[in-house]
């Protein structure tokens, strides 16, 4: 049988605020367990929420950004259950009225065609803590800095078809968020949480099958592995004549499976109902306005630009404008060189993206800076630079030897253009290897770059390589 | 008159003109919860050492000048309100080990006005109650007639101000828990708007009714009281950011025209024949003061405790769920693993009263009863605002009794709790629309205290307190004093 897969994620994406949802303590990572918890973060007696408006700027910011309604009332209600992570045993989240609703976000596919993807809502909640099971001796330690930090929920409709599908899905909402500045996108740190709602039906069939939903995903590699084991796994099981549970599988890196949480996931019943504490969000037209006016130019639209103002081809413009940062790299190294654009994308995507991999850095971090970046391709424009040498300045550069013509004059790096030089080099290598020229002279074209290779490697490898071939020509011809 | 008796203006006057210190005041109350508390267990927690320092630098604010209203005046808090390095319990054993790592917006703000706490006040375990007996203290005793309960939630306020313990009192009030007992030990209690006090720190039962409030032996003692706790707090979302007003400024004007509006819904059947005789009495009394008097409906008035019932055990038991046992409070010994931890650390924490709201509060919130209960309660709540929002623009003011009967004997309530929630019928619908509404005493039936209730606009506390004073300037209800107490 043909099977068609279903698959919805749910995005939940911390959001870059100073301070956490409804308190004043510190959002920032990786602080000592429980120093970043406050009374209220601890659900003491006695304490109340309060909303911090800048996730709620935030989360107006990215319902704009997906063309969604934005609701001018929405309203935060409590999910209640028990759990140590858990300090109030309820949630503050957003059930039957939240921020956002009905968005879209546009996708490429691999064979270069796009797909939009409904978003069905995205609301504000407040994230839970961590427990901590290592150096407790069997018992378990609670670190609650997490507790309350702001998330966006992002839900996907069921629109995805393929394991692809929804990494280019992920990716391009993990790029918007990072674009509009409301989210870090830190996988590893958890900042940026993708869970995978999976099924599979008999191609032609209409309704859904049974689904699962995948946790525990830290990287969008993972979450294409995680979702092709769980189709596979969903096929096997019907194929073998059972059929799907619905319940929550946690994916599994070291051994590539999905696992049941059974035991877990017993039947919940959240008692959702709007909490008390809090007043419904009134936004007004002014306030929407105002976030709307400051939302930065979005991926799609700077893709675009990059295509038709740049004249880029697809690919490189994608490449570029997947992370804010690198576009702004590219554009003002671009700025800096005032060479052809090609030409910095080459290097951008090339040298500059290699050395960074090797080094685990992100963009932000890059000790050639776009300007020094710009510097150097500015010498290669202007024919100071052979590409051979300009790979060796760009790696003197990374090490920290200062800028492009620094490096250039400190190591006399300098290209050879004078006429004369070169022809004085060229008329020293034929002198030189008679016998050779005699060769190509009796049509061994060959011989050709052999006379090259010993010119330029009389000119200790700085002569003009157009130069030098024109110049190198002219002489056997004559 | 002794020191106990004297109004808030009368001690303020004696300590700025050196008359008397603070820490003689202090000493007074701190003597007579000394002596009288043993029988009547008003106080869960009595802090001299905390009272007698507050009180040194009360004397010392005073010396120098720098004295504002309060400054000096002993006065108690509801053990509701969280106090900085104080034991806060709530009237239960859950919390009997907690002590709060900060103040509530009300004690901070009656702290910087110089007030002299003398302990924190007996009440219903987490305010759920209407006689203060199910406190895992033991139940307060009414100072009248040691054989009747005092009220609830805020038993301990009531019966400390009635037997001259402290001189003013915090109290809260989510379904008559100020107003009831008040009427039950004849002083006075106002229950001020939904939001004009902040609840930071002060501990949730039902977060959509809970206000805080004053109590005191008069309603000038409660404006005074009042003017020192209200106003916004960023802290508290549901505060409201409503300007303040000098609450004592329209105490003494005149009621001449003043319309008010008898709910006929309030003297219906289950009304004690005595009590109806002295808010009849009381009535009559505002007519000799120049209102104008007249019948008004309230049509949706039974369905008020249906209602109460329903939205306060659904927010209680929610927001009773942070009483788990891992972070504070009272956690079971030796769980053995962690439903166990939850499971014991509730069943030994709570009593009783709690655990039942909890389950009627989960079971209503319930998948499959949501609608059919709680958003049933809701609707029927915005029909009783409704009821209250056209009579309050036709009347000024509505009266009545507070609660159908006088304090109950002790011991009854607790083999009958929905006689109990009956009782409070004439107070629940208040809260419900988030009105005012004061308890001002207005006479006895049974020789048992008995309240007159006047429920006003929204943040028309002003008025309240001004009709109230009136009353209590040609009445001297409110100066009665039991005799075992004088």
């Amino acid at each position: 049988m043909q099977w068609e897969t279903v698959i919805g994620l749910e995005i939940h994406a911390q959001l870059a605020t100073k301070s956490k949802i409804f308190s004043g303590a510190s959002t920032a990572f990786g602080a000592e367990p429980n120093t970043q918890a406050c009374a209220v973060d601890l659900g003491l007696p006695g304490v109340l929420p309060v909303l911090n408006a800048e996730a709620v700027r935030c989360a107006v910011m990215f319902g704009l950004a997906i063309g969604a309604d934005v609701n001018r009332r929405s309203i935060f209600a409590r999910k209640n259950y028990f759990y140590p992570d858990l300090p109030k045993g309820y949630q503050i989240s957003q059930y039957e009225q939240p921020i956002v609703m009905r968005g879209q976000m546009e996708i490429e596919l691999e064979d270069g065609s796009s797909k939009v993807v409904g978003i069905t809502r995205a609301h504000l909640e407040e994230d839970a803590g961590k427990l901590l099971h290592e150096d407790f001796h069997g018992m378990s330690g609670i670190d609650l800095n997490r507790a309350g930090i702001p998330l966006l929920e992002i839900v996907s409709e069921p629109d995805m078809r393929s394991a692809k599908e929804a990494v280019a899905y992920a990716k391009a909402i993990h790029s918007l968020v990072r674009y509009l500045g409301i989210c870090d996108g830190n996988m590893q740190e958890g900042s940026f949480r993708v869970d995978a709602n999976v099924s599979v039906r008999p191609k032609g069939q209409r309704e859904f099958g049974s689904r699962t939903e995948i946790k525990n995903v830290n990287s969008f590699r993972f979450l294409e592995r995680a979702i092709n084991f769980e189709i596979e796994r969903q096929i096997d099981v019907i194929e073998g004549g059972g059929s799907v549970v619905q319940e929550t599988r946690l994916y599994d890196p070291d051994r590539d499976e999905t696992r049941s949480m059974r035991g877990k996931e017993e039947a919940h019943d959240y008692r959702y109902f709007p909490d008390p504490d809090l007043l419904p969000v009134i936004l007004d037209e002014g306030f929407i306005e105002s976030v709307r006016a400051s939302l930065p130019e979005l991926p799609t639209e700077k893709k675009r630009r990059f295509i038709t103002h740049y004249g880029l081809p697809a690919y490189d413009a994608a490449f570029l404008t997947a992370d804010r940062a690198l576009a702004d790299y590219f554009e003002e190294a671009l700025k800096v060189a005032g060479c052809e654009p090609k030409l910095v994308a080459n290097w951008v995507m090339g040298d500059v993206s290699a050395a960074l991999n090797k080094a685990g850095l992100e963009i932000g971090a890059c000790p050639v800076t776009a300007a020094m970046l710009g510097g150097l391709l500015k010498r290669i424009a202007d024919h100071t630079l052979s590409g051979k040498l300009a790979k060796e300045v760009f790696e003197a550069m990374w090490a920290g030897e200062g800028d492009a013509d620094v490096i250039i004059e400190h190591k006399g790096l300098k290209q050879i253009t004078d006429e004369s030089v070169i022809e004085a080099l060229v008329d020293g290598v034929l002198a030189q290897f008679p016998a050779q020229v005699e060769e190509f002279r009796s049509g061994k074209d060959k011989v050709f770059g052999f006379l090259v290779g010993q010119a330029m490697k009389a000119a200790k490898g700085k002569a003009n390589p157009a130069q030098l071939n024109a110049v190198l020509k002219k002489r056997l011809e004559d | 008159m002794s020191l106990h008796q004297q109004s808030i203006a009368e001690l303020r006057g004696m300590l700025d003109r050196k008359e008397v210190s603070s820490v003689e005041l202090a000493q007074h109350f701190l003597a007579r919860i000394k002596t009288h508390d043993p029988v009547l267990n008003s106080f869960i927690s009595v802090t001299e050492d905390e009272a007698l320092n507050a009180a040194l630098a009360a004397d010392h604010r005073i010396a120098a000048g720098h004295a504002g209203p309060l400054t000096g005046i002993p006065l108690a808090h509801k053990d509701i309100f969280c106090t900085l390095g104080v034991k806060t319990s709530c009237g239960s054993r859950m919390l009997d080990n907690f002590v709060a790592p900060y103040n509530a917006t009300v004690v901070e703000r009656l702290n910087q006005a110089g007030t002299v706490m003398l302990g924190k006040l007996n009440m219903d375990e987490f305010a759920m109650g209407s006689t203060s007996e199910s406190s895992f203290y033991g139940p307060t005793k009414n100072p009248w007639d040691l054989s009747a309960v005092p009220g609830g939630s805020s038993g301990g306020s009531a019966a400390a101000l009635a037997a001259g313990l402290t001189p003013l009192a915090t109290g809260t009030d989510t379904g008559g828990s100020i107003r009831q007992p008040a009427a039950y030990c004849g002083v006075t209690g106002l229950k001020p708007t939904y939001g004009r006090v902040s609840r930071y720190g002060m501990i949730a039962y039902a977060s959509s009714l809970d206000q805080g409030g004053p109590m005191a032996r008069s309603a000038e003692d409660c404006a005074w009281l009042l003017n020192a706790m209200v106003g916004f707090d960023a802290l508290d979302s549901t505060c409201s950011e409503q300007p303040v007003e000098d609450y004592t400024a329209k105490l003494d004007n005149d009621l001449s025209g003043l319309k008010i509006g008898l709910p006929r819904e309030y003297f219906g059947e289950g009304l004690d024949v005595g009590v109806a005789r002295v808010i009849d009495e009381a009535v009559a009394e505002f007519r000799r003061l120049g209102a104008e008097v007249r019948e008004v409906s309230l049509p949706n008035s039974e369905l008020a405790i249906p209602a109460y019932y329903v939205i306060a055990p659904a927010e209680a038991s929610s927001n009773l769920s942070r009483y788990d046992g891992v972070r504070f409070g009272h956690r079971c010994e030796a769980p053995k693993d962690l439903v166990d931890l939850y499971e014991r650390s509730r069943a030994e924490g709570f009593g009783s009263e709690v655990k039942r709201r909890i389950m009627i509060g989960t079971y209503v919130l319930s998948s499959g009863y949501y609608d059919a209960y709680y958003l049933k309660a809701q609707r029927i709540r915005r029909l009783i605002a409704d009821d209250f929002r056209r009579v309050l623009s036709e009347v000024d003011v509505l009266m009545g009794p507070v609660a159908p009967h006088v304090a109950p004997d002790l011991g009854t309530s607790l083999k009958d709790p929905v006689t109990m929630y009956l009782s409070d019928i004439y107070t629940v619908p208040v809260n419900l629309a988030g009105l005012p509404a004061m308890s001002i005493p207005a006479g006895f039936a049974h020789g048992r205290p008995v309240g007159l209730q006047i429920i006003g606009r929204a943040f028309d506390e002003a008025r309240l307190l001004n009709i109230a004073h009136r009353f209590q300037q040609v009445t001297n209800w409110h100066r009665q004093f039991p005799a075992a107490f004088a």
